[in-house]
């Protein structure tokens, strides 16, 4: 009964107790959302490399080689010679290699080159390999095979011919016109980077390369590529004889190329801390081996002050949502004290009074909770496309997790504490009121 | 009477309440708002018969209301004894005393009497939702409380189901005076306290309400105590009393100081 006419009183204001609601909702779906984004963030970031137990580059900061080399953020300053990746890879604890080439792209997607290591060896999320969804790995210069999320952005097929660009922006300065691709196989989609690459054999991006210097009309990577000449002849001075022992045995063009970092998978993982040190302390060629995990750790700890300030200002916003309530329910008093009295006169206790705001503080809380669930539900199952795409970040639609449930309960509790303050109000009131409002 | 087990009150009501003397007995009453102030009520003997219908007639802020408080045992007497039905109130934990209140007393105001977002149905079976005893009552008269609650409306000309379920507060303060009046008479309390429900209604409209009211508190042979500035309808009632003569707070002071 007491339920009964607090929901009924309820509807009688159903405009504030409207309003009251959504702001709570919506606090809750910001709260949430930020929670969610932060975790599904890392998650992806996580799983982005697995298996893998040194990345090196040319000397960097380890940071700054992570992102580059597996994330596709920023770029890597320098490049690594050739002959030292061979050297590298030939040593005995190694298992296996990656070489990754960047610095082209393709409207807004990066391009990597690579070789079919990539396909045998790389991991991400635990210990899934690549799969091809259509078509084949590439072949010789002229192929590419695409991740997902690009063949499904600019709506690619098998056969699609293609023109990479120097440069990683969306609008490129100087194109590789004379060097199209044909997309010979679509990767099945990962939730990582690899998604948005394209990849191409390290081959493929020598002759583009190539080619282009001969046209000599973008100054800026002609500059760039004199500077890697005269870096590799350094380099190469000191690892003399080194290079005649090429595994693939490939040509001039093969023996000058620069990668931009590799990876490196270990027969023993054990092995992992050694080698990073002797890559490291090497006095062949200035490299940084960084251990993904240990580097992915770092990139937490940078975030962490960002994620902290966004969590702060969705807090702030609960308890903003939180206060307009207070305040809804606090001017709803005085003209409920009359009903109040009534309620006495009839036999009410002063604790059906109390009960009777409490109650309402702490439905109105629940149902600006449900719908902020919904709402993030809604708002992840909608958004997620964009998120993918702009973010790259795969947001899941699951069970909230522990995290998210603690902190809805918490928003329960800070409603149904902050509902003692009317309530305990107005209790005081119709004591002494009675049956008669004394104003 | 109901016969019901139940708590001690409740069984009291069964047991006690027809056999009692006096429906209203006060003696040596005092009660102030604050410890250190005057009494505003002070009241050495007051008695009221069952079926009596008193009028109480005195000018405003005088303490009528926080005598009605006292009667219905929504305040608490500091000194004195406030019997009703043969119940001490003074002896009743606040608990007890708001179950009793919903068992055995009716109340009109003056103004504001009705919740606002309930239908006229609603606002008049409400006492049965805060008072098993008075639902009980109703069913025993031969009628579900929706019936009695028609009936009550229908004897004090309001009429029709149209009406039942209208939103009070589209009604003329003279029909949300004749619903508070259901209201306080659903399930037949014994003791009907009426605090200026007439002050709002025109003269003509006054009479009409009263002898409504009247004729109801007939019927159940209920008390009615009735509060009201007016003087002019003492000739209505079994007895008068004048508000001043009653009540003699300044008597009291005097042998303190």
């Amino acid at each position: 009964m007491i339920l009964g006419l607090a929901l009924k009183s309820l509807r009688n204001r159903r405009f504030t107790a409207a309003l009251t609601v959504l702001s709570i909702a919506l606090a809750v779906a910001l709260l949430l959302g930020v929670e969610r984004l932060r975790q599904e963030s890392r998650e992806s970031f996580g799983s982005s490399v697995s298996g893998t137990d040194l990345i090196v580059g040319a000397r960097t900061s380890a940071v700054n080689l992570l992102l580059a080399s597996v994330f596709r953020i920023g770029n890597v300053a320098n490049n690594v010679s050739w002959s030292t990746y061979q050297r590298i890879a030939a040593q005995p604890e190694v298992a296996w290699t990656i070489p990754l080439s960047l610095g082209d792209s393709h409207r807004g997607f990066r391009v990597l080159g690579t070789t079919s290591d990539y396909f045998a060896h790389y991991r991400f999320a635990g210990n899934r390999a690549l799969e091809l969804a259509q078509g084949r790995r590439f072949g010789d210069a002229q192929e590419a095979v695409l991740g997902a999320e690009v063949a499904h952005v600019l709506r690619y097929g098998i056969g699609q011919e293609i023109v990479i660009a120097h440069g990683a922006g969306d609008v490129a300065f100087a194109l590789h016109s004379d060097h199209p691709f044909r997309v010979v196989g679509i990767l099945a989609r990962t939730g990582t980077p690899v998604d948005r690459a394209i990849h191409v054999s390290l081959a493929a991006i020598d002759a583009v390369h190539a080619g282009h210097e001969e046209h000599a009309d973008d100054p800026l990577a002609a500059a760039l590529k004199a500077a890697g000449q005269e870096h590799r002849l350094n380099a190469g001075d000191r690892v003399d004889g080194r290079d005649h022992a090429m595994a693939d045995g490939t040509d001039k063009a093969a023996s000058e190329r620069t990668i931009s970092a590799f990876l490196i998978g270990l027969k023993n993982r054990s092995a992992a801390l050694f080698m990073q040190r002797r890559i490291n302390e090497s006095r062949d060629e200035p490299l940084t081996a960084i251990l993904p995990g240990a580097t992915l750790l770092e990139v937490w700890q940078i975030m962490a002050a960002a994620e902290r300030s966004l969590f702060v200002v969705s807090m702030l916003v609960v308890v903003i949502g939180l206060a307009g309530m207070l305040v809804a329910l606090l001017t709803s008093l005085n003209e409920r004290r009359r009903e109040m009295a009534v309620l006495r006169a009839l036999g009410a206790r002063p604790w059906h009074v109390f009960a009777l705001i409490l109650g309402e503080a702490g439905f109105l809380t629940i149902l600006g909770m449900v719908l902020g669930i919904a709402a993030l539900y809604a708002g992840v199952a909608i958004g997620r496309p964009w998120l993918e795409e702009h973010l790259g970040v795969y947001m899941s639609v699951g069970w909230p997790s522990a995290t998210e449930f603690g902190y809805t309960m918490l928003v329960l509790a800070a409603g149904v504490l902050i509902g003692l303050i009317p309530a305990y109000r107005i209790y005081r009131l119709s004591l002494a009121d009675g049956m008669t409002i004394r104003v | 009477m109901t016969s019901r087990a139940g708590t001690d009150g409740e069984q009291w009501a069964a047991s006690d309440a027809g056999r009692a003397a006096h429906v209203v007995d006060l003696s040596d009453l005092r009660f102030s708002w604050r410890a250190d102030a005057s009494p505003i009520v002070a009241i050495d003997s007051l008695r009221v018969a069952r079926g009596e219908r008193v009028l109480l007639q005195g000018p405003s802020g005088s303490g009528k209301s926080t005598l009605l408080s006292l009667l219905a045992g929504v305040l608490k007497a500091q000194q004195g004894s406030v019997r009703i039905l043969g119940r001490e109130l003074g002896g009743l934990a606040a608990a007890s005393r708001d179950r009793f209140r919903a068992d055995h007393i009716g109340v009109i105001f003056q103004m504001f009497n009705l919740i606002p977002y309930l239908s006229v149905l609603e606002n008049v079976c409400l006492p049965c939702a805060f008072s098993s005893v008075r639902r009980t009552r109703c069913e025993q008269a031969g009628a579900g409380v929706d019936t009695t609650a028609a009936r009550l409306l229908d004897n004090l000309d309001l009429r029709g189901d149209d009406i039942l379920r209208r939103p009070v507060t589209e009604l003329s303060v003279g029909q949300q005076q004749r619903v508070a009046a259901a209201r306080s008479l659903m399930g037949a309390p014994e003791l009907l306290l009426a605090d200026e429900p007439t002050s709002s209604l025109d003269a003509d409209r006054r009479a009409a309400f009263l002898e409504l009211v009247f004729r109801e508190c007939e019927r159940e042979r209920t008390t009615l105590i009735f509060v009201s500035h007016d003087a002019s309808l003492a000739p209505l009632f079994d007895r008068a009393l004048e508000w001043s003569a009653l009540n003699r707070p300044m008597m009291v002071r005097a042998p303190v100081q």
